[in-house]
């Protein structure tokens, strides 16, 4: 890992410290009946292995494999995301922009961190890193060439940067040869990066 | 107003930093913080404009600097709570000294 020391840790952390500042706050809502223990674990849980990328790419291959949730994805994002299952936090309203040959988008929040939890599931570091937020809005291609995607010059850069309630999620295009691969075998294929924008597939 | 973290089209601050196979979370403590944010939100503790409020414009802008990601969200939570009247800063301290003579 980068720039941090143990446990991930800033360097100038003291990681007891902070872990007891957390017990202190966790203990007293505990004992308040402010949250529960088993509701702690199950939210740990879900995020670390139910909600994450492998969401969002089944709502890619059905789109690549179904013309009309296609248009409806493109239409109306949330709604069509949600006959998937996939609603909740950081999900209200999610705004999903197609690729092309000549249209290439790419999302960020330059304010925060903000991402569709829900497909997606939590963001990478680098996405919430300051150079990230910077940079991507103001020379996308040169940050998009350090992820080893060098665009066309005539292929036009779309970034999204998303606001207090939208979030956004790319639709990446087909990749070439996977013609005759069902919608499971697709959703293999497409990765977290490609629906952030920062990669084809 | 203006904060620190309104930072798209800022100058110079080098490349991306990426890690390969990054975890969901870094720490166990990490997790036990973003537990906690998730369920006094949904517990209806605060809303996630609130949420965002304190962890950006409302913090102390020095530590808008330097303070870990999580680290925000901790003082974010405690900031919130403790104005909702849920919980107090002398209830913090005193379990955060008791919890550190049983740790020794």
């Amino acid at each position: 890992m980068s720039n941090t020391g143990r446990n991930g840790q800033p360097h100038d952390t003291e990681p007891k410290d902070i872990d007891l500042r957390i017990k202190a706050l966790e203990s007293i809502l505990l004992d308040k009946g402010l949250v529960d223990a088993q509701g702690l674990n199950e939210i740990i849980e879900t995020y670390e292995n139910r909600i994450g990328p492998h969401n969002g790419a089944q709502i890619v291959a059905r789109a690549w494999t179904k013309s009309d949730y296609k248009k409806w994805l493109l239409n109306d994002g949330t709604a069509a995301i949600a006959s998937l299952g996939f609603t909740g936090i950081e999900g209200a309203d999610v705004v999903v922009v197609e690729n092309t040959p000549n249209v290439h988008n790419v999302i960020v929040c330059t304010l925060c961190s903000c991402y569709p939890w829900p497909i997606l599931g939590l963001p990478p570091r680098w996405y919430k890193s300051a150079a990230y937020r910077a940079r991507v809005v103001m020379e996308p291609r040169s940050v998009l060439a350090e992820f080893g995607l060098v665009l066309e010059e005539q292929c036009e850069v779309r970034v999204w940067d998303s606001t207090a309630e939208v979030r956004y999620m790319v639709l990446p295009e087909r990749p070439p040869g996977s013609e005759g691969l069902d919608e499971k075998s697709l959703a293999e294929l497409v990765t977290r990066d490609s629906m952030i924008g920062v990669a084809r597939l | 107003m203006n904060g620190l973290h309104d930072i798209g089209g800022m100058q110079g601050l080098g490349p991306v930093p990426r890690e390969a196979d990054e975890p969901v979370f870094h720490a166990e403590w990490e997790k036990r913080v973003f537990a906690l944010m998730v369920s006094t939100l949904g517990g209806g503790a605060f809303n996630a404009g609130e949420f965002r409020h304190a962890v950006n414009e409302r913090l102390d802008q020095s530590q808008y600097l330097t303070l870990d990601y999580y680290e925000r969200w901790i003082q974010g939570i405690e900031m919130l709570l403790i104005e909702k009247g849920l919980i107090t800063q002398d209830e913090l301290k005193n379990r955060f000294e008791k919890l550190s003579k049983e740790v020794g």
